[in-house]
């Protein structure tokens, strides 16, 4: 009995491939904004500093996605509290940073001044320490994913049924987290934030450390991830993908891979709505939506389900397809999203990564054929 | 006199632009030219007098029409550039000279305003009368009444009237320093339904200080009593109004969910378009409404006979072409479809918005689903809310009738049990999803007809209810329609009763999570079908 041996994560062009990206990353771009002067062709403007930065926290989450949906074959219609909840824990943490400088210079934020609040409530213990706010962070969506998948996925609920639990799930937060009383700032959500560890956030120097911050984070998602689904564990994930019934047979318990997976991917999810609230500058309820939960599948299906550089490349195609529609003609925006939902069910099933390799085998097949004719 | 007065009544009815009361001289006299005192005695007077004449010239007062010459102490009613003298009722033209408004301080003008609602209790208007009861009743009563509440109540006919005039006078007598008054009085509140009158009770047992607000015991123990028996009627009023509301909330879950139990429990498409279905059928009742209101508006109250049937067809023909155009290439594939759906409804929405505008429009009930059925105080049933629940259960009937005794309710079933087997026997299978979807889509339409009639219509109309409803379908299980009724008016009711006891949101997460419980213990809903069909 042979074992089984991965195969190396990236070929050499793959390496090649993420070296050049972390150097576009922390070099060029940071040199673009803040090095070229302000009238050059070639100068970033903050603007789209911010917009980059913002499409690559939607680029880790939908590598969330694509390691729970595309390998697992689970279809999330929730990734959005996860993400929305990773932001809500670091955004507790940036107002506690606002400090006194707020409207009514109290110690509470201004929601809470408003609610006539005296204190913090319990769940808002600590959230002024960075590195605890970290660990809420990492630690609330991944509970939270964690007790859901295990009831969820212990009674065998998967396909559509999964799908719909996950969206009512999400829509019950959003309902609860839109009540002033929850203590998160009601509809209005965090905002006016003002530093991060006492450095202002609004300073040129802060919105570039958060961008190669995010950078990093994404191809490090993209490295780990790539790690995941090429090892054995990534194998049994394929597997239950594709035959869920045949791995139980073989002696696997699909309940463990599939929670681990999930819980990962939804502290992925919290991750990047962590890094995404800074910059952004402002979290509230609506990022729970179902709409948004099910734009993320979007991102991943146009990409191309099952690639992870897919779902990078379908977060940065449907999202800059967003700011330039919205700019440009925003009442039409509704009508491109909803026929790329269509056109990518229909015609593009792979996504456009999937695509594209199947015309390079075909182009391939098609060179081949013809140098044996030659021959 | 009497002869005078009939005159007066009549020219006060018949001839409003000229009425004028013949209430006696010296409290006109008084009302109008005295100081601020004598005024408020006068309306005292008025109101002792129980007179319905006096409530004619208080409102004329209060509508400034009163104007006098003081020299003269001419007391005239002014109304259009004419003149008539509220003493003698004779018509004065051309106006005097030195006419001059009579000024009314605050504290006057409040004077007037509650003499004038004791004065309607007395008035001849039959509706006057009930509404100056109700709101007597409601919003309290203080012991200066007490003299033509109890001439009012002489004299009432009204059997109703009568029994809320007794409990006003109940309130009012609470105040007398007589102990056997006050005990009759709280005897007699036991006897109503309002929360007004718990309020009261619950003020006669609270403690002062360290006296009772009530000071003697029998009265207390009386009024502990009637509190008691307030309390109990209040809280069945309550429970039942729970229960209709969560009824009438369960029947709209029906009418969302029966039609998604067709798509997505016999056919087992996921179609997320179906709230926008339902918009749609909104929308085509916002039209028939308006259509009706500019071309036919004698026949307004009509509109629903056309508007259903429009809802129905719209959300149809919608969902057909859904159907023909996108979903049947993606059968077997539920996680596509649900992604294919969902751009649906967002172009649809998007549709809506550019059409009709991003507003919510106005759907107009017609006149006879607005008002409602008075059970208790406090406890109405909108008419347009029983019509739902009506509609509802009228369409469960037709569509179970069309799936069972009909011939392409024979197909459907046929081909939702073996399709393989259903085109063996020469039934076009394609046709009967393309006619089985337009089902669906359909109800989806009459649902939003009937969601017009109670709710704002807008584009987001749809997504609201989508949620809810798959949770139905889920709970209820897939493949049947008995399971569809139980679960919708079950998950009303509960959530209704929930609402009450926990507020909205609490308890739709409540219903969420009892929901993904229930699914652990039963993963095909609630009446999963037996046999072989379980594993299909």
């Amino acid at each position: 009995m042979s074992t089984y041996k991965p195969p190396s994560i990236f070929t050499s062009r793959g390496w090649a491939g993420i070296a050049a990206a972390l150097l576009l990353v922390m070099v060029i771009a940071p040199l673009l904004n803040m090095a070229v002067p302000e009238g050059s062709v070639f100068h970033l403007s903050d603007f789209a500093i911010t917009l980059i930065g913002k499409i690559m926290c939607y680029a880790i989450l939908a590598l969330a996605m694509d390691l729970i949906w595309g390998y697992t074959g689970i279809l999330s219609l929730g990734h959005g509290v996860f993400f929305a909840l990773g932001g809500y824990a670091f955004g507790m943490y940036l107002m506690r940073q606002i400090g006194t400088d707020g409207v009514y210079h109290s110690t509470l934020p201004d929601f809470m001044v408003f609610l006539d609040w005296k204190a913090y409530p319990w769940y808002w213990a600590f959230t002024d320490h960075f590195l605890y706010s970290l660990f809420l962070v990492v630690a609330v969506p991944g509970l939270l994913a964690f007790i859901f998948g295990y009831f969820a996925f212990r009674s065998r609920i998967k396909g559509v049924y999964f799908s719909i639990i996950t969206q009512a799930l999400t829509f019950a937060f959003m309902l609860l987290f839109f009540r002033n009383d929850t203590g998160f700032g009601g509809n209005n959500g965090f905002t006016d934030f003002k530093r991060i560890l006492g450095v202002a956030i609004q300073t040129p120097e802060m919105r570039m450390t958060l961008f190669v911050l995010t950078g990093i984070v994404l191809v490090g998602t993209l490295l780990l991830a790539r790690w995941l689904v090429s090892s054995k564990f990534g194998r049994v994930l394929t597997a239950i993908r594709d035959a869920e019934s045949r791995v139980m047979f073989s002696g696997y318990d699909p309940l463990w891979f599939k929670l681990a997976i999930w819980t990962l991917s939804a502290v992925i999810a919290g991750i990047a709505g962590a890094l995404y609230v800074p910059q952004v500058g402002i979290i509230n309820p609506g990022e729970m939506s179902p709409a948004n939960s099910i734009e993320i599948a979007i991102w991943v299906a146009v990409g191309g389900r099952g690639t992870l550089v897919g779902a990078i490349l379908g977060a940065f195609l449907v999202n800059g397809a967003k700011s330039w529609f919205t700019m440009a003609f925003p009442e039409y925006w509704l009508f491109f999203l909803g026929a790329i939902f269509i056109a990518v069910t229909l015609f593009l099933p792979r996504g456009v990564v999937g695509a594209y390799r199947q015309l390079r085998e075909r182009m391939g097949k098609g060179a081949a054929g013809e140098a044996k004719a030659a021959a | 006199m009497t002869f005078l007065l009939r005159l007066t009544l009549i020219a006060a009815f018949i001839l409003p632009g000229f009425a004028f009361a013949v209430v006696p001289p010296a409290v006109i006299e008084k009302l109008a030219l005295g100081e601020g005192e004598d005024k408020i005695a006068a309306v005292a007077e008025v109101v002792t007098a129980a007179d319905p004449d006096g409530l004619v010239f208080l409102q004329a007062m209060m509508n400034g029409e009163v104007q006098v010459v003081a020299e003269k102490k001419q007391v005239l009613i002014v109304r259009d550039g004419k003149a008539v003298d509220a003493v003698s009722g004779a018509e004065v033209s051309p106006l005097p000279e030195g006419l001059e408004d009579v000024v009314l301080p605050n504290r006057v003008r409040g004077e007037i305003q509650s003499a004038m609602s004791a004065l309607k209790l007395v008035s001849p208007d039959r509706k006057t009368r009930h509404t100056a009861a109700k709101s007597l009743l409601e919003g309290g009563v203080d012991a200066g009444m007490l003299t033509i509440i109890s001439k009012a109540l002489e004299k009432e006919s009204d059997a109703e009237i009568k029994s809320m005039l007794v409990l006003v006078q109940a309130q009012a007598q609470l105040k007398s320093s007589d102990v056997a008054v006050r005990l009759a009085a709280v005897k007699a509140l036991g006897s109503s339904n309002s929360p007004s009158t718990k309020t009261l009770l619950i003020d006669l047992l609270q403690k002062n200080g360290d006296d009772f607000a009530e000071p003697d015991a029998n009265v207390r123990a009386q009024a502990q009593i009637s509190l008691e028996a307030v309390q109990s009627r209040l809280t069945w009023g309550d429970r039942a109004a729970q229960v209709f509301s969560g009824a009438s909330l369960g029947s709209i879950l029906l009418l969302a969910a029966l039609g998604l139990a067709i798509t997505y429990g016999l056919m087992g498409v996921i179609n997320m378009a179906h709230g926008e279905l339902i918009m749609i059928g909104a929308y085509a009742t916002y039209v028939v409404q308006n259509f009706f209101h500019q071309h036919l508006p004698d026949w307004f109250n009509w509109y629903p006979l056309l508007a259903v049937p429009a809802a129905f067809i719209a959300s149809a023909v919608v969902g057909m072409i859904l159907e023909r155009s996108v979903i049947r290439f993606l059968y077997g594939r539920p996680l596509e479809t649900l992604l294919a759906t969902w751009g649906i409804s967002l172009m649809l929405i998007q549709l809506v918005r550019t059409v009709f505008g991003a507003q919510n429009v106005q759907v107009e009930n017609p006149a006879w689903m607005s008002g409602g059925l008075e059970m208790f105080s406090g406890v109405v049933l909108p008419f347009s809310r029983i019509a739902i629940i009506g509609f509802s259960g009228v369409v469960l009937l037709l569509v179970w009738l069309a799936l069972t005794r009909t011939r392409l309710g024979l197909f459907v079933r046929g081909v939702t049990q073996n399709r393989a087997i259903a085109s063996c026997m020469g039934i076009n299978t394609a046709r009967i999803d393309t006619w089985c979807f337009g089902l669906g889509s359909g109800i989806a339409g009459l649902a939003g007809c009937a969601l017009s009639q109670i709710g704002n219509v807008g584009p987001d109309l749809g997504q609201s209810y989508i949620v809810d409803s798959f949770m139905v379908v889920v709970l209820g299980g897939v493949g049947q329609l008995a399971g569809t009724v139980y679960a919708a008016l079950g998950l009303g009711v509960v959530n209704k009763i929930l609402e009450g006891w926990a507020g909205a949101v609490i308890a739709k997460i409540i219903v969420l999570v009892f929901i993904i419980v229930f699914i652990q213990k039963r993963p095909q809903g609630l009446f999963a079908l037996k046999g072989r069909f379980a594993d299909a």
